[in-house]
């Protein structure tokens, strides 16, 4: 232990540590995708188009995983209450279709009003994690199928009146899909819009996307944000910086709740639809599942292993399924998906080291 | 003459170059009560835990030197082999089942079973517990000490004093026992409890059991012990029978060694010089460390050691004020009050503190060394940050920089500010938890422990560190050590804590003899007697 620390290291070192910081799940996922990839080559499958698939689907997703980074950094470990902010999404993307919205208008008072809703309820959702601390997983799991099942009451019983969101054949409460082609459908996609090789980039998509990892970055390197990755990274050294450990970690929560509604209202942008009731029950998982791939931990993730791992999964997923439909004629998509993100949440939970405040 | 119950012979032990046993050797006569004493550090766990076979040991590299019980050569691995050659161990900290009785603790792992339907076939696992026998066996147990409890009683709710005995007592209950080994007993218990442990060890000697028992205790020592071992830095320094022996003489030895050069060029005298800090009557909530109303008062530009032995509060006293546990009582900061339980308010005075807990408390592991240098500064005081509309933004560009003037300063060996100071060695972690308090300016600067668990070379390095924030820089130290010799070599004046209160603040050169009683407590003891 005493040897010297000022040598620089070795090219092999560094090549090992560079592989061994790469991860070994990352190296599997990777592998894996250039496996799909070349078959889809031989089958001769249309590139162009799963190409634009990739980035479209990686656009709609992306923002659901950069919620992740907040509560992750402020120790309170991937944010599996994740439901809850897109409940607030939801609501604020209905609520502009009942105000008889569109476009671009219905787009941002969505995402304002969502962001708005996200953060006061991920003001109470951080209450409720200060008084589990240690468990915050397990509970914000079982407290984001609470919210769920609790959401659909509400889609059920709350007075909306646009006939294109309640059942066609009369009687109350709001359909389980409600499309938006004449409201926001696509409008970011669509924006300049252009197309290279025969694939079309969704210009408009990957801006908001980028200027929301903007956001997050400079959030991650204000007084704010470094005081919460302290907190996170070590509660008691935070308490001797003079810093609340309680109020940083309401804190993430209020940004990742708000995130998470933004989040979820492009996903229904460049879906085209909203779905309501049961669809949001596994939604936190496919994003912690992301952040996971893409190197994060369960205590430390970079905007940087949002996008990288929003990415990776996106990919597998798009290319794994017209694979998967010439060998088997079966659709295995959403079978791999739910493998690879279980997989690889039972991966970084099995690697989690003991830790956090110790008194 | 009797052969010996237990004789160690020539016993060394190292841990990584560090020499912590220097053949030591030990005899313990059946039946006799034999005391080893000596100050923190001085490998008295060490020498019991080689008698004991902790895994410890071996996973160090193992020991040298020759161990007989009874006269015959042993060689134990493991505490069960320990068990089996009728060695006994109660530790410091009680390995008992709160929600389970005292039978059942007693006679945990050797249960007395009977075979019932369910256990011929699955084997003895399953056997019935005969709850009538162990019942007998644990009375039988208490009996011997002479001792009245209950044994049915769950162990939860009894005082601490009886839950010593009930480990006692489950050593006294493997039929072999013959030499019991007792790792400061009284540490934990009242007056009364630890009068009413000595007449029990008493009575178990004069059964033919023989006890080796570690404390701080002197007169408790001379109370019941028949036979004195005095270890020091590794080495047994004295062998005396207590008949002989006085608490004076016991002090001396204890503690006294040659005080290592000073680096210091000029000592501050502390007469006509106004306090910077006080403290009054000071109560800390620090699990194993509290504190029970200090008063003291700190001199502007002094180095103030606070020393004393581990458990005692003097840990306490600097995580108090900086409210980093519960504490209550004043604390005035240049005459003005200092708000407690909060780190802002500490900090913001001028305060800063390197804490013991260095890995725990003092640095983020998984972080850069120029971020841990600078989180606290930028937190509390509103350094590195730059101006972008609303938001204040991290200075990436100047918290590199002040890392970089800061290792070259402190001399932090790295490959540079960006590398994780997990990947540091000891001394230069410490080195970066004294960068992060300079980053404060403070006007105070409160050391813990500053050298634990780092090796020789780095331990004098730090000190003269501190010794140089000092005079070049007018910084006023507080520091808090385990080792008296490192305080008396930078300290102006030493401050000794016993039992959470101050038992007196001495000049460095006071005698050995003076600093032994005061960590011992035998002046309170002896107040207490005259009054």
């Amino acid at each position: 232990m005493n040897r010297e620390n000022s040598h620089k290291p070795e090219w092999s070192e560094r090549i090992k540590e560079w592989a061994r910081d790469f991860g070994v799940a990352r190296s599997i996922i990777l592998l894996f995708l250039v496996i799909l990839l070349v078959a889809a080559l031989i089958m001769g499958l249309p590139m162009s188009q799963l190409f634009s698939s990739i980035l479209s689907r990686f656009g709609m997703n992306a923002i659901l995983v950069l919620a992740m980074i907040p509560t992750i950094q402020s120790g309170t470990g991937p944010n599996f209450g994740l439901p809850l902010g897109i409940a607030c999404g939801l609501v604020a993307a209905v609520l502009s279709i009942e105000l008889d919205m569109r476009g671009f208008q219905a787009l941002f008072f969505a995402v304002g009003l969502g962001a708005l809703l996200g953060a006061v309820t991920g003001y109470l959702y951080g209450l409720l994690l200060n008084k589990v601390k240690g468990q915050e997983m397990t509970v914000g799991t079982y407290f984001g199928f609470s919210i769920v099942s609790l959401m659909c009451i509400f889609w059920f019983m709350a007075p909306f009146k646009s006939p294109e969101m309640i059942w066609p054949y009369g009687g109350s409460g709001l359909r389980v899909t409600i499309a938006l082609q004449d409201r926001f459908d696509k409008v970011l996609n669509n924006f300049m819009e252009f197309e290279v090789f025969g694939a079309s980039i969704p210009t408009g998509l990957l801006l908001f996307v980028a200027v929301f990892c903007l956001i997050v970055w400079i959030f991650m390197r204000s007084k704010t944000g470094v005081a919460l990755s302290t907190v996170g990274a070590n509660p008691r050294f935070a308490e001797s910086c003079g810093l609340s450990v309680n109020k940083y970690r309401v804190i993430g929560s209020v940004f990742s709740q708000a995130l998470a509604a933004v989040g979820i209202v492009i996903y229904a942008q460049t879906f085209g639809f909203i779905q309501l009731y049961m669809a949001p029950l596994y939604m936190a998982f496919f994003a912690v599942a992301s952040v996971l791939i893409g190197g994060a931990s369960l205590n430390r993730a970079t905007v940087w292993h949002a996008i990288i791992g929003c990415f990776l999964f996106q990919s597998i997923l798009v290319v794994s399924m017209p694979v998967a439909n010439v060998l088997v004629e079966e659709n295995l998509s959403e079978v791999a998906r739910i493998i690879i993100s279980n997989g690889i949440i039972l991966y970084a939970l099995t690697r989690r080291e003991a830790g956090g405040d110790v008194r | 003459m009797v052969v010996a119950r237990l004789e160690m012979r020539g016993i060394s032990k190292e841990y990584f170059g560090n020499k912590v046993l220097k053949s030591v050797n030990l005899s313990v006569a059946p039946g006799e009560i034999h005391a080893l004493v000596g100050e923190n550090g001085a490998g008295k766990s060490t020498l019991m835990n080689i008698l004991f076979g902790m895994p410890v040991i071996r996973n160090t590299g193992g020991f040298e030197g020759k161990v007989f019980i009874d006269g015959k050569a042993v060689d134990i691995t493991s505490p069960e082999e320990a068990m089996a050659h009728g060695i006994g161990m109660v530790h410091q900290e009680f390995m008992l089942l709160p929600g389970f009785t005292v039978t059942e603790n007693i006679k945990l792992n050797r249960e007395i079973t009977r075979p019932n339907f369910a256990s011929r076939f699955f084997g003895e696992k399953l056997e019935t517990l005969d709850f009538y026998r162990m019942r007998e066996d644990a009375k039988k147990a208490l009996r011997r000490m002479e001792l009245d409890l209950d044994e049915m009683l769950p162990v939860a709710g009894l005082p601490v004093g009886f839950m010593q005995f009930v480990e006692i007592a489950r050593e006294l209950d493997k039929e072999t026992l013959n030499l019991l080994i007792l790792d400061e007993p009284t540490a934990v218990l009242t007056e009364s409890e630890a009068e009413t442990l000595l007449q029990v060890m008493k009575r178990l000697s004069s059964q033919g059991i023989s006890i080796l028992f570690i404390t701080h205790r002197l007169n408790e020592v001379l109370q019941v012990a028949d036979n004195i071992t005095v270890l020091r830095d590794g080495e047994v320094v004295a062998e005396l029978e207590s008949r002989k022996a006085t608490v004076d003489q016991l002090a001396e030895l204890m503690v006294g060694r040659k005080i290592e050069v000073t680096s210091r060029s000029e000592r501050h005298s502390t007469e006509n010089v106004k306090p910077v800090l006080s403290i009054r009557d000071l109560h800390v909530d620090m699990p194993g460390e509290s504190v029970h109303g200090v008063s003291l008062d700190v001199m502007k530009g002094e180095i103030l050691g606070i020393g004393g032995l581990a458990g005692h509060g003097k840990i306490g006293i600097a995580n108090g004020i900086m409210g980093l546990f519960p504490s209550r009582g004043s604390v005035y900061m240049d005459g003005k009050e200092v708000r407690l339980n909060s780190p802002i308010s500490a900090l913001n005075s001028g305060m800063a503190f390197v804490s013991e807990d260095r890995r725990g408390t003092g640095l983020l592991l998984e972080e850069s060394i120029e971020l841990n240098i600078a989180v606290q500064a930028m937190q509390s005081q509103d350094k590195f940050l730059k101006k972008i509309i609303l938001l204040r933004i991290a200075d990436m560009k100047a918290i590199r920089e002040h890392a970089q003037k800061m290792i070259k300063e402190l001399d932090i060996r790295c490959t540079g500010p960006d590398q994780l100071t997990r990947r540091l060695s000891g001394g230069n972690q410490q080195k970066v938890c004294i960068a992060k308090a300079l980053t404060l300016e403070p006007s105070i600067l409160f050391v813990s422990e500053p050298t634990r668990g780092i090796d020789v070379g780095a331990k004098k390095i730090v000190l003269d560190l501190l010794v140089r924030l000092n005079q070049e820089l007018g910084v006023t130290i507080v520091m808090t050590s385990s080792e008296l010799a490192e305080l008396r070599s930078i300290c102006d004046r030493i401050a000794i804590i016993y039992k959470g209160r101050l038992e007196g603040i001495l000049p460095i050169d006071a005698s050995d003899r003076d600093f032994g009683l005061l960590m011992a407590g035998e002046l309170s003891y002896h107040r207490k007697e005259a009054s």
